[in-house]
C-alpha cells in the first residue's frame, strides 16, 4: 500500500490520479500506524512552509515522517519540508536533509515564482532510471533548495542559477517539480518510485 | 532552460467547450475532457478552463468536471470563473486543479488573493485581467470584469501591480480588442505588464498564426506563456507544428 500523507496541503487529488493511472491504489492518511506500515510514503505539498509545518505538528506527524524506513517521496513543498529550515515563514522543518530553503533572489531570477517546464540534469539514482538527462518537468515554486553535493540527485537552472531539483538520502527522496503533472517523464519517475525495493 | 508555454484555453458553458468572438456569440467546440486529452497528447504545456457563465449566473464553479479532467490528463491546469471565496479556491484545488484563476473578485474583493496566497501559496493564484484600450488611463488600458461586461475605471498596469503585491503568482492578460480576431496578440500591453512586473505574464487574445506566438515570446515582449483557443480547437494551428516552428526560431519550448 502506498500512503499519501494527509495534512491539508492541497492537490493530493492529482497525485492520486497519477498513481491511479499507473494502476496503484493509494491511501490518503494522517494515521501514524498506516504511514509507518505502508510499503512506501508519498509526501505531497502545495502551500506555505510555515502553515504546513504547523499542520504537521498539530497532527503529530513530524516525528512519524522522519522515522519512515520504506521509500519516501516528497513532492514540491514536501521536498522542501524535508530540509531543516525555510525562509518561507522562517520555520524549522523536518531536518531529514541538512539544508536551508531560500527564496529566489530577484536580482538573479527576475521572474518569481519559477513556473513552467524546465529541464533537470545531472540525474542520479533509481528515481531517474530510464529518464534522459535534460528532460522537462513541471515546476511551480518561489523557494528553492540549494545545491547539496552528494544529496543532490538532479539540478535545475533558473536564469543560470543552479539549485537542487531532486534530492536523495537513504530511503528519502524529494523532487521540487511535480511528477504527477510532468507528462511522460513524470510518470516514469513515479513508476520508478513505485517499483523501488528498500 | 525554462520553456515558453503554449496553453490552449477552454471556455466552458453548461459543461461544454464554447468559443465566441469579442466575448460574445458563443459556438459549441466539443466536450472539455475529450478536448483536454487531445491537447495533452499533442504536447500542450498547460490548460486553462474558464467557466465563462459562472460569474454572471452566480453559480458555483464545476467541481465534478475538474475532477474528471484531473483524472484524465498529466499536465497542469488552471480553473477559473465565478470564484468568490477562499473556500471556492480550496475546493477547486482539492478537485485536482493546480491553479485557480480569479478575475472579477480580484477587483471586487482583492483580499481573496492575499488570503489564498497565504494559505495555498502564490504559485496557484492566477489573476486574470481583461483589458480594453482607454486613452484616459495612464497605461492606455482599462480593466473590465464580469466577462468583459463591466468597466472598472481601473488602470491595467496599476491593477496588475496591485495584485502582484497581494500575492498573485501569474497574470493572465487578455486584450478584449484582439480576442477572437486572430490579428495577433496585443504586444503593447503584454510587453508593458511583462516588463513592469516580476511575476510571469500569460498573453491572451488574438492568436491567429504561428508568427503571433513568435512575436509575443520574442525578447522585446517576453511573455512567459501564450494562451489561445480557437486556433487550436479548429486545428488551424497544430501544437507540434507550432513548437517545431518556435524551436527553429530559437524560442525554448518543450518538445
Amino acid at each position: 500500500m502506498t500512503a499519501v500523507v494527509d495534512y491539508n496541503a492541497g492537490n493530493v487529488f492529482s497525485v492520486l490520479c497519477a498513481l491511479e493511472r499507473l494502476g496503484e491504489k493509494a491511501e490518503v492518511t494522517s494515521d501514524r500506524e498506516r504511514i509507518l506500515s505502508a510499503d512506501r510514503v508519498i509526501f505531497p505539498g502545495v502551500g506555505y512552509a510555515m502553515s504546513a509545518m504547523e499542520e504537521l505538528e498539530k497532527r503529530g506527524l513530524a516525528d512519524v515522517l522522519t522515522s519512515v524506513k520504506r521509500p519516501f517521496l516528497g513532492i514540491c513543498l514536501g521536498m522542501q519540508l524535508m530540509c531543516s529550515f525555510s525562509e518561507e515563514g522562517n520555520t524549522g522543518m523536518l531536518s531529514i536533509v541538512d539544508a536551508d530553503v531560500r527564496r529566489f533572489d530577484p536580482s538573479i531570477c527576475p521572474k518569481i515564482p519559477h513556473i513552467g517546464w524546465n529541464t533537470a540534469y545531472d540525474l542520479k539514482g533509481p528515481l531517474f532510471e530510464g529518464i534522459k538527462d535534460g528532460s522537462y518537468f513541471f515546476f511551480d515554486h518561489s523557494y528553492y533548495v540549494p545545491l547539496l553535493g552528494s544529496a543532490t540527485s538532479a539540478v535545475t537552472s533558473y536564469y543560470g542559477f543552479g539549485y537542487t531539483s531532486a534530492l536523495e538520502r537513504d530511503n528519502f527522496f524529494g523532487v521540487q517539480f511535480h511528477p504527477e503533472k510532468s507528462g511522460k517523464a513524470g510518470s516514469i519517475l513515479l513508476e520508478n518510485f513505485l517499483n523501488m525495493e528498500i | 532552460m525554462l520553456a515558453k508555454r503554449i496553453i490552449p484555453c477552454l471556455d466552458i458553458k453548461n459543461g461544454r467547450t464554447v468559443k465566441g468572438i469579442n466575448f460574445l456569440d458563443l459556438r459549441d467546440a466539443g466536450d472539455p475532457v475529450e478536448n483536454a486529452v487531445r491537447y495533452c497528447d499533442e504536447g500542450a504545456d498547460e490548460l486553462v478552463f474558464l467557466d465563462i457563465t459562472a460569474t454572471i449566473e452566480r453559480r458555483e464553479p464545476i467541481g465534478e468536471l475538474v475532477k474528471k479532467i484531473a483524472r484524465n490528463i498529466n499536465i497542469p491546469f488552471t480553473v477559473g470563473g465565478g470564484i468568490k471565496s477562499v473556500d471556492d479556491v480550496k475546493n477547486i484545488l482539492l478537485c485536482g486543479a493546480d491553479k485557480v484563476s480569479i478575475n472579477s473578485q480580484a477587483v471586487r474583493n482583492s483580499e481573496i488573493i492575499k488570503l489564498s496566497a497565504q494559505r495555498f501559496g502564490s504559485q496557484c493564484m492566477v489573476v486574470a485581467i481583461d483589458v480594453r484600450k482607454n486613452a484616459d488611463m495612464p497605461s492606455g488600458y482599462e480593466v473590465y470584469i464580469d466577462g468583459g461586461r463591466t468597466a472598472t475605471g481601473l488602470d491595467a498596469l496599476v491593477h496588475a501591480r496591485c495584485v502582484e503585491s497581494l500575492g498573485a503568482g501569474e497574470i493572465l492578460l487578455t486584450s478584449m480588442e484582439t480576442d477572437g480576431t486572430k490579428g495577433g496578440f496585443d504586444i503593447e500591453i503584454t510587453s508593458l505588464v511583462s516588463r513592469s512586473l516580476s511575476i510571469p505574464v500569460i498573453a491572451s487574445g488574438g492568436a491567429g498564426k504561428m508568427e503571433d506566438f513568435l512575436t509575443v515570446f520574442s525578447p522585446s515582449c517576453d511573455a512567459a506563456a501564450a494562451l489561445a483557443a480557437s486556433v487550436f480547437h479548429y486545428h488551424e494551428i497544430d501544437i507540434p507544428d507550432l513548437k517545431n516552428y518556435l524551436q527553429e526560431h530559437g524560442i525554448p519550448v518543450r518538445v
